[in-house]
């Protein structure tokens, strides 16, 4: 699983490098209400209109512990299938910035709720890899300033300041940027499907820093095997990755500039540096020297904060079901991996084709739903949360193409026409005379029809056995694409007296 | 008039529960006597209408028969507790004009019960201190004097206006907060009585923070019976603090009655401090002797980590003030500097004029001693220590069940004497802390005075959450001590 792959290596100038990647994912926890206070967490209100005064630091302002927010921890470290801890602490990471009303910002450090985890991501090229989960903590989030405001001042909102977040931090699993994307996506849908997250990323719900490193080809299973951090390279943390696609951009470009700078006799420095995502670079924000000392110390305000095995056991009961167990059914009922992988990964998704594939072949709905609907979606620019035709109204068309009602031509036409006028799919065959002729009288007489106005290619027929799907396509033709294609090419082949294939 | 305010609360009480007094006339007598009394300088912010109206309420109240059980009872409060629309400082220039919007827990419950209140007193900028001298309101002066000089003395600190304030009958009663002594010093050393609840049993919210772990409010109070009846108010279990702590409140004033035959006094032999007066020692040994002549058993017991007591303290205290205080950045309210070039330009002189020297040394220190590199030798350390210390008491409360020491290691000292010395300063606090970083109930009781005619007062130690015993103990030395004293009103003229 660990081996070097070729496709993972870089080429430098004077060798073959591996990238190394790790993560440290910010994840809004879903809950109505503030980490430590009891304003409301809702995305979009005017500015400072959901603060309370433990939000804005005010004197004598204490934090009490919001239980939801844990509930949501913990559900989200049971959906990573990582160590629960029963006794947490939090801690305050002290730093000023105008966004930061107490000056500290509430987190978890020594002692997070949740331990070590893991996440199965699935690649393209079928293969699996399992990332490491470090730890999962809960901290608070910091409010927002404004500088585009006003010509000479800054604004700050703190909307957002108390909003609880979810910090996963992965090990250093990951080793290509479409690994690092499907991680992210992998994640990004099990919070989705715990409803711990909402898994926004263009409204900030779920934001990423990348950790980057390069070694020498080879010091990456050297790593796994003794877990020495040694044979890594040093690694750059890359903050303000919010999107997938920028994932990927930040991390290729942060290995060539890695690679570059080493072999051009420097040393990486550690250090955190900036995407920015419009010249599609990574640059030094501060080095490790710089580093802020956020002097932390357990947040005296806040007892330990101990859960019950009981509590997590109750929450652990009412898991749903998760992408990984969801593709296993699915792959189970008889998708390939990469299919169940592809459904699985939106929950929307996985929802519809459940209902899509009620009563009908497993694979034939996976089709249908891959090159006919999520086709059309692509086209119109819709999401499957948006679709015109809703899963029962395919599964009735994919119940009549199996049932022979319809042939898959006339499904396809059937499909566009229920996608933009609307309508029952069976009343529509039967008001617009779509189904499939099976009737041989019928077939027969189109058949004789299209012998008399063609003599010429009978002769060829002969010769050519092969030109016999010119007459299937003839007959289709004459019968408005009705006729059963298997029964036309029966009874082809009996008139025209020709020698069964193979 | 003088008649009126010299009175305790518990008097107080029971003369308008018999109609034989308004609230009106009580309050205004204190308006007067606290105008009266401006050059003690006990009160940062005077809130005479208002009292004056709420007194009105209160007689309103008494006339329909809806009395709570302070109804009608002027207070002064520390402030350090914020105050619905009433100016709060913590004495210190960087709240500026600071008007909260909320009440702290501790002070509803006071209003919630009828109290009114008469002003908010003067205090150390943000209760670091043990003089008063530190206030950007400037220094308050004890009541008391030396019987052969007119120099004015501290009352004590940080709750040096309280103290001052209930010394010099400007209120029945005051609300102080201790973090390291600032009950129970000041209270000594202007010979009244200052009880320091056990961590948890009143809630902090709404008391501006000094150090989160140690800060504890507590009455400051003419008499035992006065701080029973204020401590039944004031503490509750508030679902705002997650560190106070849900354990049923007695009526404490009366579990007074009953006396203290059979009661163990531990007496902790590391408490004679090189230092300290011989009059204290010597008016610690006649403590002992009283409570042993009311039936009690005296066992002497060891502390042994006291010696670490005040270096633990002055880590831990600075280092959760250095993070307390950060709000105090000139962005969102207080003082900010003007003309401010950058954002780091406005913090640096926003804290750096907002803030006096012993705020601004006590947050160096507690930087300094969570930084990289510093934090397992100081910070650490600390922490260890302080669960020692707190081991120390379990053990001995194994074998007694209150500690008598004395409060302080010597009577109020003259305006000016020690400010030049932090150090000696936090000598004052040898005694005070460990109670502190035990989370422990303490009270000091007035018990004599020195040959010069300075009040000193003996130290009580109760068990955790164990108030009721503690106070029962402290009635003991109260009567035995049968403390009369006031000091002259020099300051009326």
């Amino acid at each position: 699983m660990n081996a070097p792959v070729k496709n993972k290596l870089l080429k430098g100038e004077t060798g073959d490098w591996e990238i190394v990647i790790g993560m440290e994912v910010h994840a809004q926890v879903l809950s109505n209400s503030k980490l430590f206070s009891g304003a409301s967490t809702e995305f979009g209100a005017e500015p400072n209109s959901q603060v309370s005064f433990i939000d804005a630091g005010f004197p004598g302002m204490l934090p009490v512990i919001n239980a939801k927010c844990i509930e949501q921890a913990v559900r989200t470290g049971l959906g990573l299938k990582a160590q629960i801890n029963l006794r947490s602490l939090f801690d305050r990471k002290n730093y000023f910035y105008p966004d930061l009303p107490q000056g500290y910002q509430i987190s978890q450090y020594k002692d997070p709720i949740v331990g070590e985890g893991e996440v199965l991501i699935d690649l393209k090229d079928g293969e699996t890899i399992q990332v490491g989960i470090e730890r999962l903590h809960l901290e608070q989030d910091a409010g927002k300033s404004l500088h585009d405001q006003h010509p000479d001042s800054s604004f700050v909102d703190l909307n957002r300041s108390g909003i609880a977040l979810m910090e996963i931090v992965t090990k250093p699993h990951m080793r290509t940027s479409e690994e690092a994307a499907a991680f992210l996506k992998k994640l990004r849908a099990i919070v989705r499907y715990l409803g711990t997250c909402d898994g926004n990323m263009d409204e900030g719900s779920m934001r990423a820093d990348v950790n980057v490193s390069v070694c020498r080809a080879g010091g990456y299973e050297k790593f796994r095997a003794d877990g020495s951090f040694k044979h890594l390279g040093t690694r750059c943390e890359i903050k303000n990755v919010n999107s997938m696609r920028f994932i990927a951009q930040a991390v290729e470009y942060e290995a060539r500039r890695q690679i570059e700078v080493i072999e051009g006799g420097g040393a990486i420095r550690q250090e955190t540096r900036l995407y920015d995502s419009k010249l599609g670079e990574t640059r030094s924000m501060r080095s490790k020297e710089e580093a802020h000392d956020y002097r932390y110390f357990p947040d005296p305000d806040l007892l330990p904060l101990e859960l019950d095995a009981g509590w997590v056991e109750a929450i652990k009961a009412t898991l749903p079901e998760l992408p990984d167990e969801k593709k296993a059914r699915f792959m189970a009922a008889g998708l390939s991996a990469y299919d169940a992988s592809v459904l699985v990964a939106e929950r929307e998704l996985a929802d519809f084709y459940e209902e899509l594939a009620k009563g009908v072949d497993a694979k034939a709905a996976a089709n249908w739903l891959n090159n006919e609907i999520l086709g059309r979606l692509n086209r119109d620019g819709l999401s499957i949360a948006e679709v015109p035709v809703t899963a029962g109204a395919n599964n009735a068309i994919i119940q009549m193409v199996a049932d022979k009602t319809i042939s898959g031509k006339i499904a396809k036409d059937l499909l566009d026409i229920v996608w933009s006028e609307g309508g029952d799919p069976r009343a529509v065959v039967e008001a617009r005379g779509m189904k499939q002729v099976t009737d041989t009288g019928a077939i027969d007489a189109a058949i004789e029809a299209v012998i008399a106005a063609n003599p010429d290619k009978v002769e060829e027929v002969k010769a050519k056995p092969k030109l016999a799907a010119w007459f299937v396509g003839q007959v289709m033709k004459q019968t408005g694409g009705k006729a059963n294609p298997a029964a036309v090419n029966a009874a082809l082949k009996t008139r025209l007296n020709l020698p069964d294939e193979g | 008039m003088s008649d009126l305010i010299s009175m305790t609360l518990a008097e107080a009480r029971d003369a308008i529960r018999a109609k034989k007094l308004s609230s009106r006339e009580l309050t205004g007598a204190f308006v007067t006597a606290i105008e009266a009394a401006r050059p003690l300088n006990a009160f940062i912010t005077e809130a005479g209408e208002q009292a004056l109206a709420a007194a009105d309420a209160a007689d309103k109240r008494i006339a329909a028969g809806t009395m709570g059980d302070l109804e009608g009872l002027p207070l002064a409060i520390k402030d350090l507790f914020c105050t619905k629309g009433v100016r709060t400082t913590a004495a210190s220039k960087i709240l500026g004009n600071f008007i909260p919007p909320y009440e702290s827990t501790v002070t509803q419950n006071l209003w919630d019960a009828g109290a009114v209140m008469l002003g908010k007193t003067n205090l150390d900028e943000f209760a670091m201190g043990s003089s008063n001298e530190t206030s950007h309101f400037g220094p308050v002066f004890n009541p008391w004097r030396a019987s052969n000089s007119n120099a004015n003395l501290v009352p004590g600190g940080s709750s040096g206006g309280s103290s001052a304030a209930v010394a010099a009958d400007l209120c029945l009663a005051a609300t102080g907060t201790d973090t390291g002594g600032s009950i129970r010093q000041p209270a000594a050393i202007t010979g009244r009585v200052g009880l320091k609840p056990t961590y948890g049993r009143c809630s902090r919210f709404g008391i501006v923070a000094f150090a989160s772990s140690l800060d504890q409010a507590g009455p400051m109070t003419k008499t035992v019976r006065d701080a029973a009846i204020m401590l039944k108010t004031m503490a509750s279990v508030d679902p705002k603090d997650s560190t106070s702590m849900d354990v049923p409140v007695p009526d404490y004033e009366k579990l007074l009655e009953g006396g203290i035959k059979g009661l163990r006094i531990g007496i902790p032999k590391e408490y004679r401090v090189e230092g300290a007066a011989a009059e204290v020692d010597a008016l610690w040994t006649k403590g002992a002797d009283w409570l042993k002549a009311q039936g009690a058993e005296i066992v002497e017991v060891s502390l042994p980590h006291t010696k670490y007591a005040l270096p633990t303290y002055y880590i831990v205290a600075p280092a959760e003030a250095s993070s307390n205080l950060a709000r105090y950045d000139g962005v969102k309210f207080g003082y900010r500097a003007p003309k401010a070039r950058d954002i780091t330009d406005l913090y640096e002189r926003s804290r750096g004029e907002g803030f006096g020297a012993e705020v601004q040394r006590r947050i160096l220190i507690g930087t300094y001693v969570l930084s990289a590199g510093y934090y397992d030798a100081y910070y650490s350390k600390a922490q260890k220590l302080r669960t020692l210390i707190k081991r120390d008491f379990e053990q001995a409360f194994e074998k007694c069940d209150v500690l008598l020491t004395p409060s302080t290691p010597g009577p109020a000292f003259a305006v000016g004497a020690k400010t030049s010395d932090p150090l000696e300063m936090y000598l004052q606090d040898v005694f005070t802390v460990t109670v502190n970083l035990a989370g422990l109930p303490g009270i000091s009781v007035p018990a004599g005075l020195t040959s010069n005619g300075l009040p000193l007062g003996l130290q009580l130690i109760g068990k955790a959450f164990d108030e009721a015993t503690l106070l029962r103990a402290a009635l003991a030395v109260e009567t035995a001590a049968d403390f009369k004293h006031s000091p002259a009103k020099w300051w009326s003229v």
